[in-house]
């Protein structure tokens, strides 16, 4: 057990503190640099769950496709140095009182569920053939409407994103 | 605490990503100590929604960016007037 547990204190050392980079760095290009580490960081600690599947789709969908699309409207508005002035002290402490409550709460919520003596789970449930197979017998309806809900997005961003004034045909 | 403590647009649906990739952190774990397959699926359609969330998100900030040159969210305070 020794190399699993070296392993998972890593990993969460490293998304805590990327997680910290990307609320409190000035630069935010840097904030997106520690966000793709979190996301590695969270995709090994599902490798270590046994949950692969998930852990390559992580990689793909969030490293790959959405921090590209974060850099590139960060490059597209040049915000190099970070150029906004701070919030005031009251406010920033108010995000961090809040922040803090919120913890606790969990923390609380989390003391009192009853700790369910683990009874031997099955330990294929993330590999890729029987999570498909539930996917696809138990959820097809909302994989299809998930479908849909792309389409949507896909129309509104572009339709958001229309420069006005187009030239008619 | 990131949402609420940046006022640039951009880090603020950085850190809404970050939460959404604990709640699925969360559910993969409850999956695994429970046995059941069914929280795997739902952390896949969670990913789904965050993926479209961010294209939509980010193009309603290139819209803002084009009228006011800045993604400052103070500057939405001037909806009210």
């Amino acid at each position: 057990m020794g190399m699993y547990e070296i392993l998972f204190w890593f990993l969460t050392i490293m998304a805590l503190g990327s997680a910290l980079g990307v609320i409190l760095s000035r630069n935010p290009v840097s904030s997106v640099l520690f966000l793709i580490l979190t996301f590695f960081a969270i995709s090994g600690h599902y490798i270590l769950m046994n949950a692969q599947f998930l852990a390559i789709v992580n990689i793909i969908v969030y490293a790959g496709a959405i921090m590209v699309l974060f850099l590139f409207v960060i490059m597209l508005m040049n915000l190099n140095a970070d150029t906004e002035p701070q919030k005031n002290r009251l406010v920033q402490l108010a995000g961090v009182i809040s922040g803090g409550v919120l913890f606790l709460v969990i923390l609380a919520a989390l003391r009192s569920t009853p700790v369910i003596m683990v009874e031997k789970p099955s330990t294929n449930i993330g590999l890729i053939k029987n999570l498909g197979k539930t996917l696809f017998t138990q959820f097809v309806l909302p994989f299809e409407i998930s479908s849909v809900l792309f389409l949507s997005a896909m129309i509104g961003a572009v339709v958001i994103g229309k420069r006005e004034g187009s030239q008619p045909q | 605490m990131g949402t609420l403590m940046r006022r640039n647009a951009i880090i603020i649906l950085m850190c809404i990503e970050l939460m959404l990739n604990a709640v699925n952190l969360l559910m993969v774990a409850f999956s695994k100590m429970h046995g059941d397959s069914a929280a795997q699926v739902f952390v896949f359609f969670n990913m789904v929604v965050a993926a479209a969330e961010v294209a939509v998100g980010l193009a309603i900030i290139v819209m803002m960016y084009r009228k006011v040159h800045s993604v400052d969210i103070n500057i939405l305070n001037r909806l009210k007037h």
